[in-house]
């Protein structure tokens, strides 16, 4: 684990100690040159602050908007980004990968 | 994620223990996987941790996404020497968990080093405490003999993935010859990077600690270099 993944969820976990809502994002697969790996993780609190990346910086608007719905909802969802799926999303990964992103609400 | 979940994954990390997260990821079920855990997907686990690289795996239930989380990559520095004091934060910021080793108190010092582990055991002593793996790093920084060479003949003996040592092709070419007197022969000594870091013109501490960082790095990932 690195420096950078102990700093996401310990930031996950004080923001929730201090009673604000939280979700993660976790990039679960890649498909081409896309910007960071599986396993990469944001941490997404209730106003909008956040912390670690899941693109490098292609899509983690589009990630905290869907994160602020899920705090709400409590639905996990996974989200798809990619050059060919861009009807679906009007943010797409410059670099023309693909990337999948599991998004959870901290319970 | 439950919180309590991530109450313990954040104490699996603070122990330095190996851990999986293990998501189902229709449902969004979650469960850590220790190693040796009794759990149907040990096995996916096992691989998730050896690779150091996340999966999805098919089960009959859906899909389940294995995130690994391994203790940090570490680095060893011996000498607590100018360049060390450029390429310990960059080692930390870089994701390592960094020891500088120097008996010599004077030199490791909190001030030089803030926020750095420092041990001023003899570099022998300090690698049989820390044993390096293969997740570590060590780099020699003293160009003093008597320093840098027990440590070299602890960290040729370790699975370390990067061996490093501060040198001119002189100070390396006479090291070598120790080494082999020592009972080293090429096939072991090869393993070391010297003169240390990439060949980048770098003059000043920090730019050496640049080409260090960069030659540690070309070996983590299996770049040559």
């Amino acid at each position: 684990m690195s420096t950078e993944t102990r700093d996401i969820l310990q930031s996950a976990a004080d923001w929730q100690a201090a009673g604000r809502k939280v979700a993660l994002a976790t990039v679960v697969s890649t498909w081409g040159s896309a910007p960071r790996p599986a396993g990469s993780q944001l941490a997404i609190a209730e106003n909008g602050d956040f912390v670690g990346s899941v693109s490098g910086g292609c899509v983690e608007g589009a990630v905290v908007a869907e994160a602020l719905e899920i705090m709400r909802s409590g639905t996990p969802k996974q989200l798809d980004f990619g050059v060919s799926n861009d009807e679906a999303w009007e943010v797409g990964l410059a670099c023309g990968g693909k990337i999948s992103v599991f998004v959870e609400r901290l319970e | 994620m439950k919180r309590k979940l991530l109450d313990q994954l954040l104490a699996d990390r603070a122990a330095q223990r190996t851990v999986v997260v293990a998501t189902h990821l229709a449902s969004g079920d979650q469960r850590l996987i220790h190693p040796g855990d009794n759990d149907p997907l040990a096995a996916e686990a096992a691989l998730a941790i050896q690779s150091d690289k996340p999966r999805t795996v098919e089960t009959a239930d859906g899909d389940v996404f294995l995130n690994v989380f391994n203790p940090p990559l570490r680095m060893i520095i011996v000498g607590a020497v100018h360049i060390a004091q450029a390429l310990a934060p960059m080692a930390a910021m870089t994701g390592y968990d960094v020891t500088i080793v120097d008996p010599r108190q004077a030199w490791a010092t909190p001030e030089r080093f803030p926020d750095i582990r420092i041990m001023d055991a003899w570099p022998d002593e300090a690698l049989a405490e820390l044993k390096p793996d293969h997740r570590t790093a060590i780099v020699t920084l003293t160009h003093d003999p008597k320093l840098d060479d027990p440590a070299l003949q602890a960290a040729l003996a370790s699975d370390a993935f990067y061996i490093g040592s501060l040198g001119s092709r002189g100070t390396h070419a006479k090291r070598i010859q120790r080494l082999e007197t020592a009972g080293f022969d090429e096939s072991n000594h090869s393993r070391i990077h010297g003169p240390v870091g990439l060949n980048i013109g770098a003059k000043s501490p920090a730019e050496i600690a640049v080409s260090i960082m960069g030659q540690v790095t070309a070996a983590l990932r299996g770049a040559a270099a």
